[in-house]
């Protein structure tokens, strides 16, 4: 598969990876945001590859698993109405709410349906013109253009039996909060390379300003990761702190603008809570006055049902890169992909799942 | 998060740009992605599709750029001849 | 809003309680005191239909206890009786497939493809099969026809006979049009004597050829995720590729088992599991085609995980591995066979597999289906 491929060959991984420990003089500590490169790291076991003074920790990029708990609640509850069809992305249909999740509300008679893209719930609900559909609009904002799209042709076309549920987040913030905690230990960061292809680069460099980190927007694949961690090692022992792009092939400083203008359009920033982090101010993205009336927890009141997140799981310290997840005393044995407390375990791109996927022999 | 994956445009159509669209190409599998938002795109071009859309047009000269410079750290390692 | 909380039960002993209770804002909610109440699932979900961890507990929880008895408690895909001398292998399937006619095949064919496939799993000859039809009122009868004759045209070619059936209607709504349960009958030869746990330290481990082809061929035509492609199942009944791979060794090979649903990687650790063994396979030897890969790519879906219908798994003892790999190169349905793997030493059922780079991952048992994913 071209563009995949050949950022998996094998024998330049293990260049690079030397590469990096010819660089490498002292420990650095990195943190790579999107739960998809933590995948990759995973599964291709990209960690037993580096020098042992790079360490690698897992942050909150996973925007299924830092869904608030009251919103899957709210979206189970939504559901379980007889006249909904609940459209979703297949991550969320197993993510945990305060009692049950999407499967189990599905077993009870709820109508959920699993979509690969927002436009197929608009052709769902074309054709139930007497159902309302539903769709469960999560993501990180690579996946903000899409859903925003759904909502102005929902919008264009008047089609009336149309909602979402808005559970954007935004990841400068989340980043932002880590560097700015006072136990934050992570010294450069892999940006997230979809995100940026669809925002740019540039937020980043305030933030690089602001806190003297250095960060280096990295793609999905092997190579990709490897070669943003050899620049973040490089800018590190050079003392350098900048952005830098490695995934030049999808991503430019200013993105896809004809995407953000549709976001701009549709959605603004508001704050959001995070599952298992708590609140983060301008963190997330609700719907605009002009299309409010495509807001489902609205239309169906469910803006007030709250929830409580559960005491013994540590995904915030996890999803923050504090913890690793087999330093949580639950995790493989009272926590697992079977019967998650947190988030993190649910979400095959959560950093305890991957762990354990691939991980949990060591 | 993201999953996006590079695919071959093999045919577009629609002129409303809200509602162009492309037969993509990944691997002989074959699906109809949005170009909304990549109004530039032409059959021929390599697009990264996420959940149905097309997010950006894949730079090949930046791709073959990065990759002869990855490979070439490899040759480098490989020879001994890498800057220490 | 209020509504009433149905008080949460628990099957594994914690003693925990789950009195709703108001919080704050005045909803009543349930104190998430306890790990997991979605451990104990109190309704069917489909994940228990998925061959992953799910289904195996419903086997063990519900199943089993009630059932025990010597030969059920073996676990294998098929039943070894002993009938007046004779060694006869019994199985029973239900073939609930979505859509009924689907690239390569159809529910029909599957049903005969698949209960055969169960008995030379075995090492048997299949001789009979009974067919049992669940009809949903409503349905078309030209669908019925098609599919019948499919049946029976499969059957014909792979040699066995449908020798007895049933036939019962549902109402409209509660049949998902067309289900077909089988049973299969077949003799198992002299000397042969197959079983999940029977694999040993250094075996190994062939697969017949290339995998993830039925489970894209029918997701392919799925509601919300069509895509075109030229993939279709591999639809195939196995048992002469079983009969040449039998010629060459009755007893290097140790078992076999057909990857359906849950794929490759469930497999390995039922036999693993059952074995009590560690099994290490090589992911650059795991024959994929490319339009599986890409869109095994494209949905998030890993093709270890997707089902196959028409491929089989033998752990062989290495003495006898080669021969056994030529011996099904040989036969149209084994060409792309490869050894993928080794059995490694006693240890409680784990698979793992060591990628081109080197490192090595767990290939886990999934809890239930996959599911496409944008993350």
């Amino acid at each position: 598969m071209k563009y995949v491929d050949e950022y998996r060959d094998p024998k330049i991984a293990l260049n690079v990876a030397g590469e990096i420990a010819r660089k490498v003089t002292q420990p650095w500590v990195l943190m790579e945001v999107c739960g998809g490169q933590t995948h990759t790291l995973m599964r291709y076991g990209i960690d037993e590859l580096l020098p042992p003074q790079v360490e690698l920790v897992h942050g909150p990029g996973c925007p299924v698993c830092v869904t608030p708990l009251e919103v899957v609640d709210r979206a189970i509850r939504i559901a379980s109405l007889p006249h909904v069809i609940l459209v979703s992305y297949g991550d969320m249909l197993r993510v945990p709410g305060s009692q049950s999740d999407l499967f189990q509300a599905k077993a009870r008679g709820a109508d959920v349906r699993v979509a690969y893209s927002p436009i197929d719930a608009l052709r769902i609900a074309r054709e139930n013109p007497h159902r309302e559909v539903v769709f469960f609009g999560v993501g990180f904002e690579t996946t903000a253009p899409a859903n925003a799209m759904a909502v102005w042709q929902a919008k264009r076309e008047c089609l009336a039996n149309f909602s979402m549920i808005v559970s954007h987040v935004l990841v400068p913030p989340a980043m932002r909060m880590i560097l700015g905690s006072k136990s934050n230990r992570v010294q450069g960061f892999i940006a997230p390379g979809h995100v940026c292809t669809v925002m740019g680069f540039g937020e980043y460099e305030e933030l690089v300003s602001d806190f003297r980190v250095p960060m280096v927007v990295g793609g999905f694949e092997p190579l990709d990761l490897l070669e943003a961690i050899s620049m973040l090692v490089s800018q590190l022992e050079e003392g350098r702190a900048e952005v830098e792009n490695q995934y030049a092939r999808s991503v430019n400083r200013e993105g896809n603008v004809t995407a953000q203008n549709l976001m701009r359009e549709v959605f603004e920033v508001t704050d959001r809570k995070w599952r298992g982090i708590g609140a983060i101010a301008d963190s997330g993205y609700r719907l605009r006055a002009a299309y409010a009336g495509f807001d489902a927890e609205k239309r169906f009141g469910m803006a007030d049902l709250n929830a409580e997140e559960p005491p013994e799981c540590i995904s915030a310290l996890v999803l923050q890169g504090l913890k690793k997840p087999v330093d949580c005393p639950a995790f493989g044995k009272r926590c697992t992909p079977m019967k998650p407390l947190g988030a993190p375990m649910v979400s095959a791109e959560g950093a305890c799942a991957a762990y354990y996927q691939y991980k949990r022999h060591d | 998060m993201c999953l996006a994956v590079p695919g071959k445009v093999v045919s577009v159509e629609g002129d409303d740009p809200a509602f162009r669209a492309a037969r993509v190409d990944f691997c002989g599998i074959r699906k109809t992605v949005s170009l909304a938002f990549t109004p530039e795109v032409q059959v021929g071009d390599f697009v990264l599709v996420h959940v149905g859309f097309a997010l950006t047009r894949i730079d090949e000269e930046e791709a073959a750029r990065t990759f002869q410079y990855l490979a070439q750290i490899g040759a480098l390692e490989e020879e001994g001849l890498a800057p220490s | 809003m209020k509504e009433s909380f149905q008080p949460l039960l628990h099957s594994r002993g914690s003693e925990c309680v789950t009195e709703p209770r108001a919080s704050a804002s005045g909803s009543a909610v349930t104190p998430f005191s306890c790990p997991a109440p979605l451990a104990a699932v109190e309704r069917i979900v489909l994940g228990h239909g998925s061959g992953g961890r799910l289904s195996a507990e419903l086997l063990r929880d519900v199943f089993l206890p009630m059932f025990s008895n010597p030969v059920l408690d073996r676990l294998e895909d098929q039943a070894y009786l002993e009938i007046g001398g004779v060694r006869v292998a019994f199985t029973t399937d239900s073939f609930v497939v979505n859509p009924l006619f689907f690239p390569g095949g159809d529910i029909g064919s599957l049903a005969v493809h698949g209960t055969i496939n169960d008995l030379a799993m075995g090492g048997a000859r299949p001789l009979y099969i009974s067919a049992g039809f669940i009809l949903e009122e409503g349905l078309d009868m030209e669908v019925l026809r098609r599919a019948t004759a499919s049946m029976a045209a499969a059957a014909r070619s792979a040699g066995v006979a449908i020798v007895t059936g049933d036939t019962k209607v549902v109402e409209k709504g509660k049949g998902d049009g067309l289900f077909i349960n089988t049973t299969g009958i077949g003799i198992v030869p002299e000397g042969v004597c197959l079983s999940a746990s029977n694999a040993r330290p250094g075996d190994r481990v062939i697969l017949s050829g290339s995998i993830g082809d039925h489970g894209i061929a029918i997701m392919a035509t799925r509601d919300g995720l069509e895509f075109e492609t030229a993939i279709v199942s591999d639809s195939a009944a196995l048992h002469t590729l079983v009969d040449e791979m039998l010629c060459v060794s009755k007893t290097d090979i140790r078992c076999m088992r057909d990857p359906t649903r849950g794929g490759v990687a469930s497999a390995l650790n039922e036999i693993a599991a059952q074995s009590g063994v560690k099994i290490q396979i090589e992911e650059g030897q795991i024959p994929v085609r490319d339009e599986v890969k890409g869109a095994c790519e494209l949905l998030g879906l890993d093709p270890l995980y997707v089902a196959n219908e028409g491929k089989l798994l033998a752990v062989v003892s290495p003495e006898a591995a080669d021969v056994i790999l030529l011996s099904m190169r040989r036969h149209p349905l084994g060409r792309d066979a490869a050894i993928i793997g080794t059995v490694g030493e006693k240890r409680a059922g784990l698979v793992t597999m060591r990628t081109p780079f080197g490192s090595t991952r767990i290939v886990d048992m999934l809890a239930g289906d996959q599911l496409p994913r944008i993350c």
